[in-house]
């Protein structure tokens, strides 16, 4: 296409232009995003000094910064907890998807008992349950624990059923027919066969541990992000609650980049083929 | 019939439905000897596979392996099923020897008996190699390797090359033709290509619609061993087409 315009060296020609597709395939990921947050944030920072809003309604985008900047300390001592908080709620909500998934897969009995539970678990509001789990519980870990476990277990465990359930019947004869136990076939098709979708199901998951996080520490916690909004929205800060907003995504980013350098350590296999 | 490696004795099988599939099928396979079974398609030769692999249990009627009832064990016969299904999360080395390592083999003397049958299987150098780097060919051999290195009595091949090009096919077909002359295999193969059952059987039985049974069984009397220009020969067009007119004689 762009032979009209240089038609010399041939060679060189498609040399350049291969290095140039795969260039561009990686800007064309990350470049749109972040012009449309460049865009985005433009406007919001033209409307407030043009508008001249007051701060404690809109704070403008450099405002955020500057106040989250100054307030560095205190932020990244609230996002300690918040990130303990996610990781062993994450952690549990893990070993329990596994377990109720592996379960599910052994026992039919299992599954027809369990599957509307695991369905109406999600249909819990969260939003009034969290508040009696401090009552219950106390500005502890646990309750907190409970909230991520309640939001990240399910996407996760229908992941993983999902996935040892879409074994190729022939894939399942073929061990049979080998003598393979229900054990071996799990073991050997079923489980390695859904870790890709364990993977896409983790990534899901993980986008919604750190809101769940933020969201049982806003409603009851002596530290962490959650509990840092909630007092300085009290206190009129809109500025910082958007700093401890930012860097909540930029955690949840970073969780979900991980999962992508996790899967590619587990499953070497996959997105080769 | 008692010095069949392979007996199967009035096979009935029938699922919830308006027909049942097996109606007594019987015939055997001689040690050393290369049977097809052709069919009309939807006549049961899959549940027929089933049953003898061990993997279902007929109704009625038995199956006898070196003269041992074998009827819904999985142990005496080796199943090939009709995709490769070679799994992306191994290397073809460790695909070959699934069925070792199922068996309570190690892992290193699984692949020291694998291995040496790399060279006549054609893979010599992609025992590491994962299988989407291999061609459709080699895939269906490694898959056979697999069935192979079992070292059980009776191969069963349910349509191996039914997804290859003809070219390929054909290659695979003179090769394994080729193969099994070198190793003394017991093959019962099932297959929808006349030509390929002609080419490779020693003995091809033919079933009838469903619910099925053996309609005929036509002796292949051609010299072994046996290479491409035999199709074209009139002792192959002869055998074809009496195939073609035991398969159409089967009303359906």
């Amino acid at each position: 296409m762009t032979t009209s315009h240089r038609p010399p060296e041939p060679v060189l020609e498609r040399t350049t232009r291969r290095g140039g597709t795969s260039d561009s395939r990686v800007w064309g990921r990350v470049v749109p995003p972040f012009v449309l947050v460049a865009v985005g944030l433009a406007g919001w920072q033209w409307y407030v000094t043009a508008a001249d809003v007051r701060p404690q309604v809109l704070p403008s985008p450099l405002r955020v910064l500057q106040q989250g900047w100054a307030f560095r300390d205190q932020i990244w001592a609230n996002t300690v907890p918040t990130l303990q908080v996610t990781a062993v709620g994450f952690a549990v909500s893990l070993a329990l998807g596994w377990a109720i998934a592996i379960a599910v897969d052994f026992s039919p009995w299992l599954r027809r008992a369990l599957t509307p539970l695991l369905v109406a678990s999600q249909t819990l509001p969260i939003i009034a349950i969290a508040p009696l789990l401090i009552i219950w519980f106390g500005f502890g870990l646990f309750p907190k624990v409970v909230v991520i476990a309640l939001v990240t277990f399910f996407p996760i465990t229908v992941g993983l059923v999902e996935g040892f359930a879409a074994t190729d019947r022939q894939a399942t004869s073929l061990l049979r027919s080998m003598g393979a136990s229900r054990w071996q076939q799990f073991r050997y098709v079923r489980l390695p066969g859904a870790m890709p979708r364990f993977f896409t199901a983790l990534r899901i998951g993980i986008t919604y541990a750190v809101t769940g996080a933020i969201f049982a520490e806003y409603v009851g916690a002596t530290a962490g992000l959650g509990i840092f909004m909630s007092l300085q929205k009290n206190s009129f800060r809109t500025d910082l609650v958007l700093a401890a907003v930012l860097v909540t995504a930029l955690l949840s980013v970073a969780l979900f980049l991980l999962t992508y350098a996790v899967e590619r350590l587990v499953i070497p296999w996959w997105r080769r083929g | 019939m008692a010095d069949g490696k392979l007996v199967v004795e009035g096979l009935h099988k029938a699922f919830p439905g308006p027909l049942p599939v097996l109606d007594g099928v019987e015939f055997d396979v001689a040690p050393g000897e290369f049977v097809s079974v052709i069919g009309p398609s939807g006549c049961g030769k899959s549940t027929l596979f089933n049953v003898i692999a061990g993997l279902e249990h007929p109704d009625a009627g038995r199956v006898l392996v070196d003269g041992e009832d074998a009827t819904g064990h999985v142990d005496h016969v080796a199943y090939m099923p009709q995709r490769d299904l070679l799994f992306p999360w191994r290397t073809v080395l460790d695909n070959t020897t699934l069925g070792l390592e199922v068996a309570g083999m190690s892992r290193r003397a699984a692949r020291e008996r694998a291995r040496p049958l790399f060279a006549p299987f054609g893979l010599v150098g992609f025992e590491s190699a994962r299988p989407h780097e291999l061609s459709g060919g080699m895939r269906q051999r490694a898959a056979l390797l697999r069935t192979v290195v079992q070292g059980r009595a009776v191969l069963l091949l349910d349509e191996p090359f039914g997804a290859l090009d003809s070219l390929t096919r054909t290659d695979m077909q003179t090769w394994l033709e080729e193969v099994r002359a070198r190793f003394g295999w017991t093959v019962l193969l099932i297959t929808h290509d006349i030509r390929e059952a002609a080419f490779l059987s020693d003995r091809v039985v033919v079933l009838g619609p469903r619910p099925t049974r053996v309609r005929r069984e036509v002796a292949v009397d051609l010299p072994r061993p046996r290479q491409v220009e035999l199709i074209t020969s009139t002792r192959f067009a002869e055998v074809e087409s009496e195939l073609l007119a035991a398969l159409r004689a089967a009303p359906s």
